[in-house]
């Protein structure tokens, strides 16, 4: 594996999405896409943490003994959402509340247990923090798309600015009110599975 | 009583940790392709909710919250930040306990649910139903019904998935959407169909 930095930090976007190929991480990529501003916030939540837990844990891979890794990975991966929970709270107070609980469950998305498994532990530390950070510009990818397209046609807004004159204030658009429910974010996703798999048949699923 | 009912009834049906919250997304998905695996599966998850609930709110209530630390002469501390860390770390061990509790005197169910046991401590449905616990501030009894139902939500939503995905072994999707495409939108009309019983009130 003799990757550039470049290819590191891109190959997550479209190639190999942790979320539209290897089914990672999707719990909190549904749940926080009705509104852009509550989805970049977890993109950008997200990403620090990939790319952190990443970094101390390839620091530390040679120190970790094979049969407790996962729980010192989980031990690592804790404080650092910790962290970044109590610096929202402290900063962000609006912002925390709407992301609920979805900052703490961080913890258990699969991209980061995945990427410090799969990626940390057998890689130097400068490697596996740009790999995070890639990982982390996947998901952020997938989730600012889905937050796009629900928002846009469920309230006819982008980041709380008004994009299309809503009908019942005198507009043109009819909102499209399936776009706010839960429900959507699951078919915005197909679809851009769907894309994606179409641009890279290698994706494809075998009978 | 009456209340408790009402508070498992609402998880299952209205506040279903899956359908309505995505919360085990993962193993949703993964799991989802048989319905002999998903039975086993849900089954995990009732069992393992139900007592890592509890569990979580007596530490919460006794250790964690201001002031809970009064029996130990430190009325001034608030250890609510350590929340996550701690929560995690229980359910793990619970996890693990049940693990060898049913390998030891159950070994027929140990060897059906083994394989799925150990994966349950990074599904988010769990760490995130205690959340939801810490967030509303349920107590003991509360999350006892709490934890169940939750489990129960997730149990009824795996195994329907699972029965509809067999029967789509035979369809014909574009081949872009074939597997996890088609699932994904499976998923949404459950969604949808289980907003249906949104309205009800327990």
């Amino acid at each position: 594996m003799a990757e550039t930095g470049t290819e590191l930090l891109f190959r997550a976007i479209l190639h190999r999405n942790p979320i539209a190929l290897l089914v990672l991480g999707i719990c909190s990529a549904l749940a926080v896409t009705g509104r852009m501003s509550t989805a970049l916030v977890m993109a950008v939540c997200l990403t620090l943490v990939t790319a952190c837990s990443s970094l101390f844990i390839s620091l530390l891979r040679d120190w970790i003994p094979n049969t407790v890794r996962i729980g010192i990975q989980i031990t690592i991966i804790a404080t650092l959402v910790i962290l970044v929970d109590q610096i929202l709270k402290a900063f962000f107070y609006d912002l925390a509340k709407q992301l609920s609980i979805y900052v703490g469950l961080i913890i258990t998305n699969c991209i980061v247990m995945g990427r410090a498994e799969g990626f940390a532990m057998s890689n130097p530390p400068l490697k596996a923090f740009v790999d995070g950070i890639g990982n982390g510009l996947g998901y952020g990818f997938i989730l600012l798309t889905v937050a796009f397209w629900r928002e846009l046609l469920g309230n006819g807004t982008l980041f709380g600015h008004q994009v299309l004159p809503l009908a019942v204030r005198g507009g043109w658009y009819e909102a499209n009110g399936l776009m706010l429910l839960p429900a959507s974010a699951f078919f915005i996703i197909a679809l851009i599975i769907w894309l994606l798999r179409t641009i890279y048949p290698a994706q494809q699923e075998k009978e | 009583m009456a209340h408790y009912l009402a508070l498992a009834l609402r998880a299952i049906f209205i506040d279903n940790l899956v359908l309505s919250f995505f919360l085990g997304m993962c193993t949703f998905l993964a799991i989802s392709k048989q319905v002999k695996t998903a039975v086993g599966l849900g089954a995990a998850v009732v069992v393992i909710l139900t007592i890592t609930m509890p569990v979580n709110n007596l530490i919460l209530n006794h250790l964690l919250k201001p002031g809970a630390l009064a029996w130990a002469g430190q009325p001034g501390l608030d250890l609510t930040f350590l929340g996550l860390l701690i929560y995690i770390g229980v359910i793990a061990a619970v996890v693990q306990i049940l693990e060898m509790v049913l390998d030891r005197f159950v070994p027929a169910l140990y060897t059906s649910l083994g394989i799925y046991l150990p994966l349950l401590t990074v599904n988010c449905a769990i760490l995130g139903a205690t959340l939801f616990m810490v967030e509303r501030d349920y107590n003991f009894g509360e999350s006892v019904a709490y934890g169940f139902g939750a489990g129960g939500g997730f149990f009824l939503a795996v195994v329907t998935l699972a029965g509809i995905r067999e029967k789509l072994e035979y369809a014909d999707p574009p081949k872009g959407l074939r597997g996890l495409g088609v699932t994904f939108i499976a998923a949404g009309l459950m969604a949808l169909a289980f907003m249906g019983v949104a309205g009800i009130k327990f």
